[in-house]
């Protein structure tokens, strides 16, 4: 038999008799996907709000209707005088007050303008600033919808639109990181640790005495992990479409291809850290810390690399997941081709060939 | 067929190699024998290129260790002190792997294994992880045979194996020596040392001496007592106190005693009485560990 063949079905072996390599190559990647999609969300969903209408006129009542309507909030109580909002926020369930000023209507014919205060518990920042902003959205839609009809003198009318991600949905955010993620974790994690076993079971010390090269061994190791964790990317894309409805909008092929050049990418970083390496733990280590921290704080799946500090900056730009984060979004959302990722893909294809190089010239050919 | 030149090596502030040479014949069964931590691991590894020597040079059927390294792991089986083979595949699957890595089929080499895997054939499925110590060691042996090496370089093969297996084992050496391959191994076990056809003696990095196992034994030329008495520990103390005495230490129920040349047996009996032991004293035979005992205690 073909060394090579041989190789893959013995690493294949390895890969099926161990429940917890199977666990990591197939649990987390479904579970992780399940976890970000249904828990951590950053649109809000039926918040719980209380009015203060001092006009009680027919416009407020149809924005109170807007915003119930909407899905996004639900109308717990209605104030007679704001004493009691500091209390209602101490307790937690009411995030926001919406203040109608008295002669609501009325005022907005006459002058055009009216106020509504918002008062939002910012204990939460982050979900202070949606409230308050999905509440402006349906303000302002019901202020052009009312001034249309009337044709009263022009008004402004600011407008967002949210491109490429209308509802600015969290699921486009965390499918092409969490790809990122869990490509790296069954790609590079398993590659060294695998490697790593094998020098400290002392299996190792007998392939070296074989007539194998360095190369051999090391693509025989791998192989198998570019099959598996390419899987595991069919399957997020899967899931991100069907559960998630995540969109692909550019070619599917494109986008495959390119997951493939980032498995390819991890691996030889995988390789690399178990030239290092001298035991699984060590490995793992330094793929957890030296890899994964990294990839999920500084390639932008969390936070957003325009509001790093312009050091972190310039780290987050030798992360590879950087690179395929932003690839992944431009096929799935915008449907860009290939020519307008082709920098992105040079530097992923840069950077894979460089750790191949490295990798195979430190592989070494003895004990020591 | 392996030739070992003024070979050191250090292994960081130790010196595990000190100026080793040896000469090998071609199908000859080679015993290097010596204790835990003499340097016979790294020898070995020398000769399989798996470490580089600080000084000297070593070749194999005219096969530089150093320079020509991938022509060594190609004519070389190895079989490293700690089981080497993948425990979660079976008996069959690591044979199969280890043939194809080198590019040949266990059908082609067959006749060469066929005596030691016959054994293991009933437990052809099991996994190498579960099989007791004597079969992963036959295990071991099949896969480093496989490829028909014209070397095969053991390293303490019989470590940790039952006394029915290592004879088993060295019954199987003796066969595959018959098939025209040069075996180097080395172990622990100096009982082993009469199943080779040479034996060095190495002990703190140096090689003792060199010959044939019943010519060493001839040329130590002492007289070796076996004696006993009822406090065994005690004695062993005395006797090591006693000026008179060369080497002393146990050996099976007695103590194998060997003392200069003007002591006699009527001494002995005397000085273990002068030290209240009821005295039991007979000559024996010497064996290679009583010559093993007397050269360390020279060095």
């Amino acid at each position: 038999m073909n060394s090579f063949l041989g190789f893959i079905k013995k690493e294949f072996y390895h890969i099926f008799r161990d429940p917890r390599t199977l666990m990591v190559i197939l649990g987390i990647p479904i579970s992780q996907m399940l976890l970000f999609g249904f828990v951590i969300r950053t649109e809000i969903q039926d918040v719980k709000v209380a009015v203060f209408d001092q006009s009680n006129d027919y416009m407020t009542t149809r924005i109170i209707d807007k915003l119930e309507s909407s899905g996004y909030f639900s109308v717990e109580e209605y104030l007679e005088n704001t004493n009691d909002v500091e209390a209602m926020f101490k307790k937690g369930n009411i995030k926001e007050v919406l203040v109608f000023e008295p002669g609501f209507a009325e005022k907005t014919l006459r002058d055009g303008t009216a106020s509504v205060q918002l008062l939002a518990d910012a204990s939460d920042p982050n979900i202070a600033r949606m409230v308050t902003t999905y509440t402006q959205n349906i303000i302002r839609s019901f202020e052009h919808e009312e001034f249309q009809q009337q044709t009263v003198p022009m008004q402004i009318n600011v407008q967002n639109r949210m491109f490429y991600n209308e509802e600015a949905k969290s699921v486009y955010m965390f499918v092409p990181g969490l790809m990122a993620m869990i490509m790296m974790l069954v790609s590079a994690i398993m590659s060294s640790v695998s490697i790593t076993r094998e020098k400290e079971l002392g299996t190792m010390e007998v392939l070296l005495v074989s007539p194998l090269r360095p190369l051999q061994i090391i693509l025989g190791k791998v192989t198998p992990y570019l099959l598996v964790a390419f899987i595991d990317a069919v399957l997020i894309v899967l899931m991100g479409n069907l559960v998630f409805e995540m969109p692909i909008n550019g070619s599917l092929t494109l986008l495959l291809s390119v997951c493939f050049l980032f498995i390819f990418l991890s691996l030889s970083l995988g390789i690399l850290i178990s030239t290092i390496a001298p035991t699984q733990l060590i490995a793992m280590f330094i793929s957890m810390i030296g890899l994964m921290l990294p990839t999920m704080l500084l390639s932008g799946f969390i936070f957003p690399i325009e509001n790093m500090p312009k050091v972190l900056q310039w780290f987050s730009a030798i992360m590879p997941a950087r690179w395929f984060n932003d690839v992944v979004k431009d096929i799935m959302l915008k449907g860009s081709g290939f020519f307008s990722i082709i920098k992105e893909v040079a530097i992923l294809t840069g950077m894979s060939v460089l750790f191949v190089v490295v990798s195979v010239k430190k592989f070494k050919i003895r004990l020591e | 067929m392996i030739t070992i030149k003024n070979i050191s090596k250090s292994c960081g502030k130790v010196e595990a190699l000190r100026d080793v040479s040896l000469n090998i014949n071609q199908n000859e069964i080679f015993g290097l024998i010596g204790p835990d931590g003499a340097g016979k691991t790294t020898l070995m590894r020398i000769l399989v290129s798996l470490l580089l020597p600080d000084k000297g040079s070593a070749s194999m059927g005219g096969v530089d260790v150093v320079k020509q390294y991938r022509q060594i792991r190609k004519i070389v089986g190895y079989m490293p002190g700690r089981f080497s083979l993948y425990h979660d595949l079976s008996v069959e699957e690591n044979l199969n792997f280890f043939a194809s890595v080198f590019g040949t089929t266990v059908e082609a080499n067959y006749y060469l294994v066929k005596d030691i895997y016959q054994q293991l054939e009933p437990f052809k499925t099991r996994r190498a992880g579960k099989l007791s110590g004597g079969m992963k060691q036959k295990l071991a042996l099949s896969c480093a045979l496989i490829h028909k090496p014209e070397v095969l370089v053991l390293d303490e093969p019989t470590t940790g194996v039952d006394a029915v297996s290592r004879t088993e084992f060295w019954d199987m050496l003796g066969k595959l020596k018959q098939s025209g391959i040069t075996i180097f191994v080395s172990t622990p076990y100096m009982d082993e040392a009469s199943r080779c056809d040479r034996v060095a003696l190495i002990q703190g990095g140096e090689i003792m001496t060199v010959d044939q196992p019943a010519r060493i034994v001839e040329q130590y030329g002492k007289r070796i007592w076996n004696v006993k008495s009822a406090e065994t520990y005690r004695l062993l103390n005395d006797l090591k106190a006693w000026e008179s005495t060369t080497s002393v230490y146990p050996f099976g129920q007695y103590l194998h005693l060997s003392v200069d040349e003007s002591t006699g047996k009527e001494d002995i009996i005397a000085y273990m009485q002068s030290q209240n032991h009821e005295p039991y004293v007979y000559e024996g035979f010497s064996i290679i560990e009583d010559v093993f005992m007397d050269l360390m205690g020279k060095q």
